[in-house]
């Protein structure tokens, strides 16, 4: 039997981390409306406690810091969700439209 | 190690099954046109990140994983999509900067991943044999080094929620 199998190796969970934070920046760009940008950035997040996660359980000694830090993130990441979508709403009724695009009144 | 033989072989599998939900999902919360599947793609995303945290022995923060975002932080988005459009807007034109965009954001995307890849496969990350990681050890230090964290974040979603009610308030009509 493989001494080290995959669910064991510290790699395959960086290279997801990875995977999520560059389809993440993706989304982040190409997305036209704030909500489809807010989803983007949520996989970022996402990206970003697997990847502390990963190390926390590889590479630290005392195994509840990075658990604390992650809970910590997903406690701000459910913060700023409900500011963002206030936002949102509040943008939504003034111009009735979350596209990006129409949102240029400071584009001078 | 374990008794039952296939133990490993099944626990590879349901690892794969797990890494091949959370990819699925994050592709459809990225590429799909409607809002509301990017939203339900971004569950199952998540659904797949508990499983990785249940493997990375942290079953806390794989219930944690659950209940925050696919109990509340997606539902929240769905309640934001209802109240405002549904679907992305379809494109008016494939012109020259939708290109470029679009190339741009896809080479950035791929430069990430392969800058990150190169990064953790060649880092000489130090292997300590770990320490206890359990719920109550959790719970210990949660109470007693990180209680001024524990009480700031809580400081914090309460200035979010109110905050939220304020921003969302302004622009209402009185019925």
């Amino acid at each position: 039997m493989n001494p080290s199998p995959l669910y064991e190796n510290l790699n395959v969970y960086l290279l997801t981390a990875a995977f999520l934070l560059a389809l993440g920046i993706y989304g982040l760009i190409r997305r036209r409306t704030l909500i489809g940008m807010l989803i983007s950035g949520e996989l970022i997040f996402s990206a970003a406690s697997l990847n502390l996660m990963a190390f926390n359980r590889f590479t630290v000694q005392d195994q509840t810091v990075g658990q604390i830090f992650v809970l910590f993130i997903m406690g701000l990441a459910a913060a700023e969700i409900a500011i963002a979508l206030s936002i949102v709403i509040a943008v939504y009724r003034n111009y009735r439209s979350v596209k990006t695009s129409e949102l240029s009144e400071l584009n001078g | 190690m374990n008794s039952f033989p296939a133990a490993n072989l099944l626990l590879s599998a349901v690892f794969i099954l797990c890494l091949v939900t959370l990819g699925v999902g994050a592709l459809i919360a990225v590429l799909s046109i409607r809002l509301i599947r990017s939203v339900c793609g971004l569950a199952i995303c998540c659904i797949g990140l508990a499983g990785l945290y249940y493997f990375l022995h942290s079953p806390f923060l794989a219930l944690m994983e659950i209940l925050i975002y696919v109990g509340a932080v997606c539902v929240t988005i769905v309640f934001a999509i209802m109240l405002a459009e549904p679907d992305e807007p379809a494109r008016e034109a494939w012109g020259a900067s939708t290109i470029l965009w679009g190339a741009i954001a896809l080479v950035a995307a791929i430069a990430i991943f392969a800058g990150l890849a190169w990064l953790g496969t060649h880092g000489n990350w130090a292997r300590p044999q770990a320490a206890d990681g359990s719920l109550q050890a959790i719970g210990r230090s949660l109470l007693t080094t990180y209680s001024l964290a524990v009480e700031l974040i809580s400081m914090a979603l309460l200035v979010a929620i109110v905050g939220a009610l304020a921003i969302a308030r302004t622009g209402r009509t009185k019925a």
